[in-house]
């Protein structure tokens, strides 16, 4: 990979924890932030709010009632880009040359590494908190090479590691074990000689399409990545677009975590992708989505399990996820979810207040909002990620949360699970943590803050999508 | 799982039954694995799927089993005379279960072996003129000299050792303890027959030693049991040999592969019977291992395998074994593998998932301490160590009751006077008649499978 140069001098104080740096400090002293990955400062990009026009009819309150919105009709939005012209098609980009779907539930089979792109630098196996390995394991094979679409950009020091295990390339077509270096891998994914399990496609994966971005990976403390997401765009039926940002969280007491966030993340998305098109309020769209991703979850209840014999004592209990999902189209901003997993708005102009969009349906928000507990003493109780709403066959009653905004400054949306927002639950916080140049480089602040979680112990599946939100400029709407 | 049903073996199936997940700095990793057999043998229960039947599993049809009968000719035979005369009947009920075509052969023990039928170091291939033929042999058998079982092992072995055959198997009968070779000749003789062939025990009356007919059975993997009354000799040699009979595919192994730095901390099979293969083991390739299972028919056995594997972080996962059955190429080539199932570790720091036990772990670890403690019980009652004895009959009647195992409650309760299943409260019965005492010693490695 390209080694950046480092950006010490821009900063005076850590990202990571706000000590003061000094000039050529390349690591910060306080918390070992790799400074060499922190992205440029800011450049002063003076907020535009006076005059941007959409003619967008306002969207229902955002009561977070799960009412649905009133049906859009086509043509009734117009859409241009920042410089006032037409929107084209939106540029759809893989982020290698396996073209990883649009939807992650699908993964192709393992491919050996060296080849698969999406298994990006951040991934897990070699993290100082996975002992017993060694230093140069990692399902980490591909950072050096076959990356056709977008430089991997490090968020995670540790990467920088990884490169020494490549010289020792496997011949072609044989699959040497990431954890001992020695044995080669058996069909059914595991060592040959140290037993350990190779890395599943759903470990790390990431995804970069035009301007929204997404990461997930396994974290460091569990063993498989149950979280899933979907990024797409698609096109009002004026040409504008929408962008769509999908984040799901397996619930892992339940029987096939995994399957159920793919499903849940694959069939909202592509439920939007049809709806949108056809001049579907964002809103009703989104509301919809939810639906149809609760049933993709329930029919996998009534299917006959694989591998049911290693989770006897899971049987009894029904593929369950959380959603979260952002739309960015034509002005407005959607948010839908179910569950823990949550949006916040991040303003491009940090002096402008971070929010959070979504209220999560967990213990301790019900807790905090019945005014029981405090925000703080709520979630210090091991009860506050109970969740009290999922996607499930076994869900009480669904009740989908949607709401609209509509931005008056450009900024970020956030989708992401509990495993990133357990390391920066306050949206200053999460704004903190954002890189300032987020929407510019989505895939890049995604890994960040990943990279983040990891950091902070990567106790959960981390999966982050970032969905950058412009406003149209000045006069845009009035020419 | 793939299919290797070829003309004569059957399909056999690995299930594998365990809580894979450890806490963190966890290294043990124990699995029930529960090998069946299906679509092979003459007399299964299991309904028989797809194309598997194998013409060669119709009766008469084959000749690819040998058995040799050994009757104890021994002097104490005839005390009483009804002794003799019902092994005598026993082993004729056994050549009539016969199925035609077998090769046969019946040698009668004392202090040395000798061919009693069809003699001349010859085996017979079972007809009716070779069945009366042997049964007329019979009559000729009278009681007389001393026992060295030894022996008649070797002279079973050099009979079964030229038939070319798949299924080798012996039927022993013996009514005395084995007072006419050392301990170490016997020994010897069962290291030599160790994997050539496969041999049921039977132990008549009550002046036998359980320990003797009980490790003979072990080594050759086949049953042990008491026939305490002479009368009974006839129903259990028939009942024997049509499980002879029965048995498909010899020398079946359970091969374990598992990762650098793990080690077997145990294999024992556990149902239907408790036997310790730990020990059994014998080096196949890297990191592999093969115990010996013996023949199969249609039927289904549990092993337990217990395995330390090297720790690894919370959140890894790692395949702890690899467990699979294999048989030896009758060409001579490589074994091929039947079928296999995986044993997996995953280190979580989820203490729900990590603390819990699987049921059939748990059903069979108490299945093999209900082995061992009637075994030490009795050993400690045979010593005069009464407070010992009752202490661990009474924990046997607990597990027993507690497993469900109702056939080795019944034999307690004829050693032992129970108060409180549900707590082990026992008092030793003054009187046990021996025969009572030696059934239970003999059948307590018998277990029962878990609960549905």
């Amino acid at each position: 990979m390209t080694p950046q140069m480092p950006q010490q001098a821009a900063w005076s104080k850590c990202p990571g924890c706000e000590e003061p740096l000094e000039s050529g400090d390349l690591f910060c002293g306080a918390c070992g932030y790799d400074l060499s990955v922190v992205p440029e400062p800011p450049r002063d990009r003076p907020t535009v709010v006076i005059g941007a026009h959409v003619d967008w009819p306002e969207a229902p309150g955002a009561d977070g009632s799960g009412r649905p919105g009133t049906l859009q009709r086509s043509g009734e939005v117009p859409g241009t880009d920042s410089g006032g012209r037409e929107l084209p098609v939106a540029a759809v980009r893989f982020d290698g040359p396996d073209a990883a779907p649009a939807v992650a539930a699908a993964p192709p089979p393992f491919q050996e590494p060296g080849a698969a792109a999406q298994f990006g630098p951040a991934a897990t196996g070699g993290a100082p908190a996975a002992p017993g390995t060694s230093p140069a394991t990692g399902p980490s094979g591909a950072s050096g090479s076959g990356s056709g679409g977008f430089e991997p950009t490090a968020p995670d020091p540790r990467a920088a590691g990884h490169s020494g295990g490549h010289s020792a390339a496997p011949p072609p077509g044989a699959k040497l074990c990431v954890a001992c270096r020695a044995g080669h891998v058996d069909p059914d994914g595991y060592c040959e000689n140290c037993g350990h399990a190779q890395p599943r496609e759903r470990d790390h994966m990431e995804q970069e399409l035009g301007s929204v971005a997404a990461v997930s990976d396994r974290g460091l403390r569990h063993h498989r990545n149950e979280d899933s997401f979907a990024v797409s765009s698609t096109a009002l039926p004026d040409g504008s677009p929408a962008v769509i940002a999908i984040v799901c969280d397996g619930v892992s007491s339940a029987t096939r975590p995994d399957d159920a966030s793919a499903a849940a993340a694959s069939s909202a998305n592509e439920h939007l992708l049809d709806s949108l098109p056809r001049g579907t309020h964002p809103q009703q769209a989104m509301h919809d989505a939810i639906l149809a991703a609760a049933s993709a979850v329930n029919s996998l209840a009534a299917e006959p399990g694989a591998a049911m014999e290693h989770d006897p004592h899971r049987h009894q209990n029904a593929p369950a996820c959380t959603l979260v999902g952002a739309v960015a189209a034509g002005g407005l901003l959607v948010v839908g979810w179910v569950g823990d997993s949550r949006a916040y708005w991040i303003p491009d102009d940090r002096s402008g207040p971070p929010a959070r969009l979504t209220e999560d349906d967990s213990w301790a928000a019900q807790m905090v909002s019945a005014g029981l507990m405090s925000e703080a003493e709520a979630y210090a109780d091991e009860r506050a990620h109970a969740i009290t709403g999922w996607l499930g066959a076994d869900a009480y009653e669904l009740e989908p949360h949607t709401a609209s905004f509509k931005p008056d400054r450009p900024g970020v949306v956030v989708v992401c699970t509990d495993g990133l927002w357990n390391y920066a639950e306050a949206p200053e916080e999460m704004a903190q943590v954002l890189p300032p140049d987020a929407a510019g480089r989505p895939l890049h602040g995604a890994q960040v803050l990943v990279g983040h979680a990891l950091d902070g112990g990567g106790h959960d599946n981390v999966t982050v999508a970032l969905l950058p939100f412009a406003v149209p400029r000045q006069g845009a709407g009035s020419a | 799982m793939a299919n290797f049903s070829k003309s004569s073996v059957p399909q056999f199936s690995v299930e594998v039954y365990q809580n894979e997940f450890l806490p963190e700095g966890g290294r043990e990793v124990n699995a029930i694995v529960t090998v069946t057999s299906t679509g092979g043998g003459t007399r299964g229960g299991v309904p028989l799927t797809g194309a598997s039947a194998s013409p060669a599993s119709i009766p008469g049809q084959r000749t690819d089993a040998a058995v040799v009968v050994m009757v104890d000719c021994s002097g104490s035979m005839d005390y009483p005379p009804t002794k003799m005369r019902n092994a005598r009947d026993a082993t004729a009920a056994a050549i009539d279960t016969l199925r035609d075509g077998t090769a046969f052969a019946v040698v009668s023990g004392t202090h040395t072996a000798a061919e009693v039928y069809p003699g001349g170091g010859r085996l017979a291939t079972a007809d009716a003129t070779t069945r009366a033929g042997a049964k007329e042999a019979l009559r000729r058998l009278s009681a007389g000299g001393g026992t060295a079982i030894g022996t008649w092992l070797r002279l079973a072995d050099r009979l079964l050792g030229d038939a070319d055959v798949s299924i080798r198997h012996g039927i022993l009968l013996t009514d005395g303890r084995n007072e006419h070779e050392t301990p170490e000749d016997l020994r010897a003789a069962l290291d030599a027959c160790a994997g050539r062939f496969t041999c049921d025990a039977r132990g008549v009356g009550t002046d036998w030693e359980v320990k003797e007919v009980t490790g003979i059975a072990s080594a050759l993997l086949g049953t042990a049991d008491i026939v305490a009354d002479p009368s009974g000799l006839a129903a259990d040699f028939t009942g024997m040999m049509e499980n002879a009979m029965g048995k498909e595919v010899a020398d079946v192994a359970l091969r374990l592969w598992t990762p650098v730095g793990a080690e077997i901390a145990f294999v024992k099979q556990v149902a239907p019977t408790v036997e310790e293969l730990t020990g059994r083991r014998t080096e196949a390739g890297p990191r592999a291992g093969d115990y010996p299972t013996g023949s199969w028919g249609d039927e289904s056995r549990d092993y337990h395998v217990c395995v330390r594997v090297p720790e690894a972080g919370v959140g890894r996962e790692m395949l702890a074994a690899r467990a699979s059955l294999i048989i030896p190429d009758p060409a001579g080539g490589t074994p091929r593998p039947l079928a296999q199932g995986l044993v997996r570790a995953v280190w979580t720091d989820d203490m729900a998932a990590s603390t819990s036990i699987n049921p059939q772990v748990a059903h069979y670890t108490g299945q093999a301490e209900l082995a061992h403690v009637i075994q030490q019980g009795l050993d400690a009652r045979k010593s005069g160590d009464f407070d010992s004895a009752t202490a661990k009959l009474g924990r046997a009647v607990q597990l027993a009751a507690a497993s469900g195992n109702e056939d080795t409650a019944k034999l307690l309760a004829k050693v032992v006077d129970v108060v409180d299943a549900t707590t082990g409260t026992v008092r030793l019965k003054a009187r046990v008649t021996e025969a009572d005492e030696m059934t239970l010693e003999t059948r307590s490695t018998k277990t029962v499978r878990v609960k549905k």
